[in-house]
């Protein structure tokens, strides 16, 4: 409890910082002033209603949907590893916006959202089904397997196009950098609702979750449909990469970092790796991360910024590298 | 003199030493149960790809915007036939054709080598880090201006080596394991990553473009400032790697194994994670990192010739034929347009890996 409480006012602290601080200078009296509904000026009420605030929620709704889904991912396939980008659901989503601009000349954002989303669920049911076949259904090797085979050949794709279409390359490179900026309050409501039904599907999830990371025969014999577990598992995951990918870009290490440092503090609390407090903390803490990243990336280089994906990757990188020297990863 | 019969007389000490050495020898052959099964497939497999590499290679050496027929390239090759088929086979397409060649031989085999090392089909230079940090340099160099040409592939081979060291040592912890080297790798290529999409979307559009056609990896154009390189380093690498071969697979059986054999484990590691990044940054500062090869030939090596571990020549023939094979796609396919060869190797051996993924499950044999 004391956990969950801990992560909720880390949270609601960065939620505090990304409010107050960006590229304009505002006294944090005038942002309050702003936020309860009496803004000092224009130019204020601007900054923070239509830039900070869109931008803050975004982070908050993008971070928990990957934290989430990297923990998900990696109960599933049992793999230390799974992360959205390694099974192939960022790829899928990189793939689909080029060929939105590429093929298509789709330029907005309103566009291709819906291509991002497709490309993530094709994807991800392509390297489900390749990981799925044969006699011993889907094992942990032959998933993450099939997920680097489709990552590379949608990657290999996705550079044919962006080699051949100047404006594709060119919204590409941004894109696939990894950034909450310049995307409004519509973006995230467009994409909410699929956050949302992938969140319920998870959190309904985390008892079987438990089951399962005892081997799929335990799982059986205790009761636990293991191929409907799986199924949900990657649907949930579809719409929570998918929707968030589509919007903030390709953002990796969040999903593959938080739920790791998650387990290590659920052991120093003496509760152990239980999906049903593993879930929701990566999905609190996971936001902290991205939040942090966006922050520090609008501060170092005004007026310019760094995109928070490199940052993120900048901050997750040594930590992971750290966390994989204390601790068996293996161990899951 | 008591010493020295003591020592004549003891033989159950002395024994282990030769018998093993014995085991690399025809002895072998007496014993069906391994070398029987084993070794025939292998050999037909190797001698499969070879003809193929040879077959392509030649066949790679006809086609083009002037069509040629095998025997005036074979007739130019020695140096006879008109001077215009000569001009085209000897200057154009032979350095083209032996670059793909050598550059698909170098990835096989590094493949072989870091899969075998680390125990695991995942493993390719491009998983750990490696592919990534020599991109990192690269783009750097494109961006941040530091040149091109010769300075491209000087600063490929440096990246490469550079993070193939960190990686190293960063999962040193009393002794480097498979296990540790490829999640380190993981987090190091992100870091590059991360830091080469920095620079692309910082740089100019016709930066970025140069950057991207090399990160996908690149036959256009080769020529022998970038093979002779290549070629020297591959003299003294795949000896290297062929002599490790053995050790490594000795390895597999377990560190604790391995040194009860006689092997000395950190040596052997160290040696074989320089070998294949050798060839991995040799073979990327001469072609870029030319996706998949590494991943997939060992893994098609392997499943062709169903043996425990990555053969190592059949994995650097898969990969000569995967490149040569692709090359030939990317020129050919769409009429007037050179794709880069790496989309192609991308592309054509994603579905071949899953199809071979699909056959290994179905039998029941998959991971």
């Amino acid at each position: 409890m004391l956990l969950v409480a801990g992560a909720t006012a880390l949270l609601l602290a960065l939620i505090a910082v990304s409010l107050l601080y960006g590229a304009l200078d505002i006294p944090p009296a005038e942002v309050w002033r702003t936020l309860l509904g009496d803004p000092p000026n224009a130019r204020v009420e601007n900054a923070v209603r239509s830039v900070r605030v869109p931008r803050t929620a975004l982070g908050v709704a993008a971070g928990a949907a990957l934290g989430l889904a990297g923990a998900l991912m990696q109960a599933l396939t049992r793999n230390p590893l799974a992360d959205p980008g390694l099974l192939g659901v960022g790829a899928g989503a990189a793939f689909a916006i080029v060929v939105a601009v590429g093929v298509f000349g789709l330029g907005s954002a309103y566009g291709y959202i819906w291509f991002a989303f497709a490309g993530a669920l094709a994807a991800s049911l392509l390297v489900y089904v390749m990981g799925g076949l044969g006699r011993s259904g889907s094992t942990p090797v032959k998933l993450a397997l099939s997920g680097v085979a489709v990552t590379s050949f949608l990657g290999s794709l996705t550079s044919a196009i962006a080699l051949t279409s100047p404006d594709a390359l060119d919204r590409f490179r941004f894109w696939s950098a990894g950034t909450l900026a310049n995307q409004s309050g519509d973006d995230l409501l467009r994409i909410l609702p699929f956050l949302a039904v992938g969140a319920l599907i998870a959190f309904a999830l985390a008892p079987s979750l438990n089951g399962l990371a005892l081997g799929d025969d335990v799982a059986t014999s205790l009761g636990l449909r293991t191929g409907r577990i799986r199924t949900l598992g990657v649907a949930s995951v579809t719409l929570l990469v998918g929707a968030a990918v589509a919007v903030v870009g390709p953002i990796v290490f969040v999903g593959l970092v938080v739920p790791h440092a998650v387990r290590v503090l659920l052991q120093y609390a003496g509760i152990g790796p239980d999906q049903r407090w593993l879930l929701p903390l990566s999905a609190l803490l996971a936001p902290v991360l991205l939040l942090a990243a966006d922050v520090a990336g609008r501060l170092l280089a005004r007026p310019a910024e760094i995109q928070a994906g490199i940052l993120v990757a900048f901050v997750g990188g040594p930590l992971f590298i750290v966390m994989v020297r204390r601790r068996r990863l293996a161990e899951l | 003199m008591t010493d020295l019969l003591t020592r004549r007389g003891e033989p159950p000490a002395a024994a282990p030493g030769p018998r093993r050495r014995g085991d690399r020898l025809p002895f072998r052959l007496a014993a069906p149960p391994v070398s029987g099964i084993l070794r025939p497939r292998l050999t037909a497999v190797s001698a499969g790809l070879a003809a193929a590499v040879f077959a392509v290679f030649c066949w790679g050496m006809t086609a083009g915007d002037v069509p040629i027929a095998v025997a005036d390239v074979v007739r130019a090759l020695f140096g006879h036939g008109e001077p215009g088929n000569r001009l085209i086979v000897i200057e154009l397409r032979l350095p083209r054709a032996l670059a793909g060649l050598l550059v698909g031989c170098a990835f096989g085999l590094a493949g072989a080598l870091f899969q075998t090392l680390t125990r695991n089909p995942l493993a390719s230079p491009d998983m750990i880090g490696i592919t990534q940090g020599a991109g990192t340099a690269v783009v750097a160099g494109l961006v941040l201006g530091v040149g091109s040409g010769l300075g491209t592939q000087l600063l490929g081979l440096l990246g490469g080596l550079v993070t193939a060291a960190l990686v190293y040592l960063l999962a040193w912890r009393r002794g480097a394991t498979g296990y540790r080297i490829i999640l380190v790798g993981i987090g190091i290529a992100w870091i590059c990553t991360s830091i080469t999409d920095f620079l692309m979307a910082r740089g100019a559009r016709h930066e970025a473009q140069a950057a991207l056609g090399w990160l996908v990896g690149n036959l256009n154009g080769r020529d022998w400032p970038q093979i002779t390189p290549l070629l020297w380093a591959l003299a003294v690498l795949v000896p290297a790697a062929l002599l490790l071969g053995r050790q490594l697979r000795d390895l597999q059986l377990g560190d604790d194994v391995a040194r009860g054999l006689g092997i000395r484990v950190q040596w052997v590691r160290v040696a074989a994670l320089l070998t294949g990044v050798g060839l991995a940054a040799f073979g990327a500062a001469a072609a870029g990192p030319v996706a998949f090869v590494a991943l997939a030939a060992p893994q098609i090596a392997q499943r062709l010739a169903r043996t425990a571990w990555p053969p190592l020549i059949a994995s650097g023939l898969a990969g000569a034929l995967m490149v040569l094979v692709s090359d030939l796609v990317a020129r050919r396919l769409i009429g007037g347009t050179e794709l880069p060869v790496g989309v192609v190797t991308g592309v054509l051996g994603a579905p071949v890996l899953l199809w071979l993924l699909v056959r290994a499950n179905r039998a029941g044999s998959g991971g």
